[in-house]
């Protein structure tokens, strides 16, 4: 055999294998789309979004107390992370640029990024529950914010610097002052990108579990009161998906589809915005 | 005019009160977690925590050898399944798969790396584990079983649950996010040099062997760490599956726990001073680990790439 064909045969063999191996990933993931798409859509009724908590043994109740709880902590993570996470990016991009303050915060953040979402759990824990006593709905949203300010500060210093020099520079050349260029013309300039940014680290964060875990913890009742444990989805999943009874693990993937929803519903919103910015 | 310098300068010490805010919280982060858990480490030191095998709370004996050989263990075999699979998955879809179904399995790759990991974990618990005890653990026992030395990692008959299947849960979970960070090196890869190679008379194969690899290698590598990291302190994937069991078992099949594991099932079943404290040092010693893994993939090869 010549090399020429050995090289032909070499080729296929390996192009064969990759293509098997695409298949082969592809297909653990519907597998897994497909359950969740059967179990899910075929719980789905006004039940399932109005009704109250389900008692043990009772085959009606609702996750309204969860999906309230959930879109609470998830909106007031939102609300501490990107102020916090705005202002730092704008710092780095706009302040530190290339000083040794703005690098080590860069590094620092995508490490944060990075720390296991339990550990952030056991932290608010420490400083927050351990004190006050009791499980709360805020320090979920804590410790979800936490994770949101370095997702937050890179997009911003990232969309911040893609700014042309040029338009600052105009804006200086009228007498005004940093902050009035920053707020009037770098922001505006830049709104989309930052928007996507906070969109998608919404979506990152939104099907967090572990962080919520010993912080809001879980409650069998409706609550609007942030300073008490609060249900969430994601942990009512885990708990009704470990229970004996079989419409609570109906429920959990009831709350799958819906969580699901929302996390991609998210994440597709941040990707069409970020293509309509860049498609250029 | 004085107004407008005011708020000039305020707004300059808010962002920079904001950006130190990152620093404070990660030395916070690792100053609480030693804080909480130095009575356990007085209590039993650190080798001696990390190399003893008894975890066994009633009696308030500690060590955390179970559950960080089980963190360890289930990581790398994930990883020795995603990372193939994954590469797999990047070469058919920049070279092989047809230029009309490249965008849309690729964002379904995306998508999927989106997935809250707690559904992976539910559906692990209700289709995977049965499907690990009914279909593969007798394919399993026929295999490898039969090895001589290596079989006994393979021996038992466990409902399903235990090291193999997190594993094997946890690989399938990280497998997207490996699939699109290779895809995204091999296509940084200029198409000048594919193309002169392929002048040459190259096939795809050795193209990939000897452009594309060699030009993309430190980009994958920092990203098969990234996933690493990802891995290691994945909780909701494994927590379903793993079994929580305080043992080094024998077996692969067999249930274990690992750090995630254990603080999720545990952290707020704690009774004892020392028995929180504990699972603190546990956390502590997951965050160490993940902030090495990532420090090394960030700064050791994804920088590398970036110059």
């Amino acid at each position: 055999m010549d090399a020429f064909t050995r090289r032909k045969i070499v080729n296929n063999i390996i192009l064969v294998l990759s293509t098997v191996a695409a298949l082969f990933g592809i297909m653990w993931l519907f597998w897994i789309l497909g359950t969740l798409l059967y179990k899910g859509f075929s719980m789905l009724s006004l039940e399932i979004f109005m009704g109250d908590p389900p008692s043990p043994g009772e085959e009606t109740g609702g996750l309204k107390h969860a999906i309230v709880g959930q879109t609470l902590i998830v909106l007031t993570a939102t609300v501490i992370g990107i102020p916090l996470g705005i202002l730092a990016g704008t710092y780095i991009a706009e302040y530190g640029k290339n000083s040794r303050l703005a690098n080590i915060v860069r590094d620092l953040s995508d490490i944060m990024m990075s720390v296991p979402s339990i550990v952030i759990g056991t932290f608010i824990y420490a400083i927050l529950v351990k004190p006050v006593g009791h499980f709360m709905g805020i320090a979920g949203s804590l410790s979800l914010a936490i994770m949101m300010i370095p997702i937050i500060l890179r997009t911003t210093d990232d969309m911040l610097r893609l700014v042309p020099p040029e338009l600052r520079e105009a804006g200086y050349a009228l007498g005004a002052t940093k902050f009035k260029v920053i707020k009037d013309i770098v922001y505006r300039a830049a709104i989309t990108g930052i928007l996507t940014g906070v969109i998608l680290s919404v979506a990152r964060i939104g099907g967090e579990t572990a962080p919520l875990l010993f912080t809001s913890f879980n409650n069998n009742f409706f609550t609007f009161d942030m300073t008490q444990p609060m249900a969430s989805l994601t942990v009512t999943m885990y708990d009704y998906a470990m229970s004996p009874y079989e419409y609570w693990q109906k429920l959990a993937w009831a709350a799958a589809i819906i969580l699901t929803a929302g996390v991609l519903g998210a994440n597709i919103l941040g990707r069409v915005m970020a293509y309509w910015k860049f498609r250029k | 005019m004085k107004k407008s310098y005011l708020a000039d300068w305020t707004f300059g010490k808010i962002a920079l009160a904001s950006t130190l805010l990152v620093i404070v919280i990660l030395a916070m982060l690792f100053f609480v977690l030693y804080r909480e858990s130095s009575p356990s480490i007085h209590t039993f030191g650190i080798w001696n925590f990390i190399t003893s095998t008894v975890w066994n709370p009633p009696m308030e004996k500690f060590g955390g050898a179970p559950a960080i050989f089980g963190t360890i263990v289930s990581t790398v075999i994930a990883i020795l399944i995603a990372v193939p699979v994954a590469i797999g998955i990047a070469i058919f879809l920049t070279e092989i798969s047809p230029h009309f179904l490249r965008t849309p399995v690729g964002v379904a790759v995306e998508l999927l790396a989106a997935i809250p990991s707690i559904i992976y974990g539910m559906w692990g618990l209700f289709y995977f584990a049965p499907f690990m005890r009914d279909k593969v653990q007798p394919i399993i026992h026929a295999t490898f079983g039969k090895i001589p030395v290596v079989g006994e990692w393979f021996a038992g008959y466990t409902p399903g649950i235990g090291l193999l299947t997190a594993s094997v849960v946890l690989s399938i979970m990280i497998l997207p996010f490996t699939a699109a960070i290779a895809r995204d090196s091999f296509n940084m890869v200029p198409n000048i040099l594919k193309e002169s190679a392929y002048a040459l008379g190259a096939t795809k194969w050795d193209v990939m062997k000897d452009v594309v690899i060699p030009y993309a290698k430190l980009g994958v590598i920092g990203g098969i760490i990234l996933s690493l990291g990802r891995a290691l302190g994945e909780t909701m994937a494994v927590t379903f599956v793993m079994g929580n069991q305080p043992v080094i078992p024998h077996s692969l099949l067999e249930p274990a726990t690992s750090i995630t594991v254990t603080l999720a099932n545990e952290f707020t079943e704690a009774d004892t001073d020392l028995y929180l404290s504990s699972l603190f040092y546990l956390a502590l010693i997951l965050f160490v680990m993940s902030f090495l893994v990532i420090a090394i993939g960030k700064f050791v090869f994804l920088k590398k790439v970036e110059r």
